[in-house]
């Protein structure tokens, strides 16, 4: 009864497919890039190992490249056709998530720009 | 005749395309699930988006770099990164129906969610007595507002396993149970994510 359950070909973030050990590489392989990442982001923010003016950059492509490994390894979100759904329902969350965090920052940076300043304290 | 049946028949097919009938239960819960946390990341962008137009507007008052303790900041990037491996591991043994092995998993995934969840609180309590609490400015609001909600999440995170738990040890690992247990582990790898785009705004970006 519990074995109708499960089926080879249901596959969904956070579904385990294959044999075991292949699940339990790819979990303790996403933790080791993860952890890579982290102390790459750390050392990026710290040190002067890229220009200074490229820091965020450095950052922000670390963030991106570490959220895609927890999105793979941990969500087992893959390319295959099976996928091709919730591939479809991130893209749409992705769009709006930029939507609202790069218009906002546009918008109200030409907010500041264009204010008059109110008070000696409170420069922009 | 069971869905798994038809499915069966069809040549497992079935792979999000309408062909070969109805998706397995499981696959449409997750799907459901998955569909909120998106949902879930929206709001987060709001919360997101109002920190980083504010975080410059300090008012004269502390700004992150006098604030912020990166030692700190680590060990609960730590913390929380080994509890979603724990969250992982867990969810392959209550896959493989191993009762024992998922509770131990559990155990560990809970205590490393406490041990963050005991250094944020901490971190907070100590800038409020330095006189940086939420109302100091617009900076500190919109960092307590964004950093609190993830708290918050983490701390319902909690609760929600304790109940999984209880759930586990009564029930059993049937297969309603076992969906349950995979939207709470997408619930807090999701928080994994989350914490990423935190650490890098708030913290790195904000010390550098």
């Amino acid at each position: 009864m519990y074995g109708t359950d499960r089926l080879l070909d249901d596959r969904t973030p956070g579904v385990e497919h294959e044999e075991s050990t292949a699940n339990f590489l790819s979990y303790t392989a996403g933790l080791g890039l993860a952890i890579l990442l982290t102390i790459a982001s750390f050392v990026v923010s710290q040190t002067n190992l890229l220009w200074a003016p490229g820091i965020p950059v450095g950052l922000v492509v670390l963030a991106f490249a570490q959220i895609g490994v927890h999105l793979v390894f941990f969500l087992h979100l893959g390319s295959g056709p099976d996928n091709t759904n919730n591939i479809l329902a991130l893209a749409f969350g992705l769009l709006i998530v930029f939507l609202v965090i790069a218009g906002s920052i546009w918008i109200i940076d030409n907010l500041y720009a264009n204010m008059m300043p109110m008070s000696v304290n409170m420069p922009r | 005749m069971t869905i798994a049946t038809i499915d069966a028949v069809s040549g497992g097919l079935a792979r999000g395309r309408g062909g070969g009938g109805p998706a397995p239960t499981r696959t449409v819960v997750a799907y459901g699930f998955w569909i909120f946390i998106l949902s879930d990341i929206v709001m987060f962008s709001g919360l997101f988006a109002a920190y980083a137009v504010l975080s410059g507007n300090t008012a004269g008052g502390p700004t992150g770099s006098e604030l912020f303790n990166l030692r700190n900041v680590f060990i609960e990037t730590m913390c929380l990164l080994f509890s979603s491996y724990t969250c992982g591991l867990g969810a392959l043994s209550a896959e493989r129906r191993q009762r024992g092995r998922f509770l131990v998993f559990a155990l560990f995934t809970f205590v490393l969610g406490a041990a963050f969840l005991f250094i944020e609180i901490s971190e907070f309590a100590d800038m409020v007595s330095k006189g940086a609490g939420p109302s100091r400015s617009g900076f500190l609001s919109g960092f307590f507002t964004l950093v609190g909600m993830h708290g918050a999440h983490v701390t319902s995170g909690l609760v929600w396993l304790i109940y999984m738990v209880a759930q586990v040890i009564a029930k059993g690992l049937r297969p309603h149970v076992l969906r349950r247990l995979l939207c709470w582990s997408l619930f807090w790898h999701a928080l994994d994510i989350i914490w990423v785009g935190v650490l890098t705004l708030v913290y790195l970006m904000g010390v550098g």
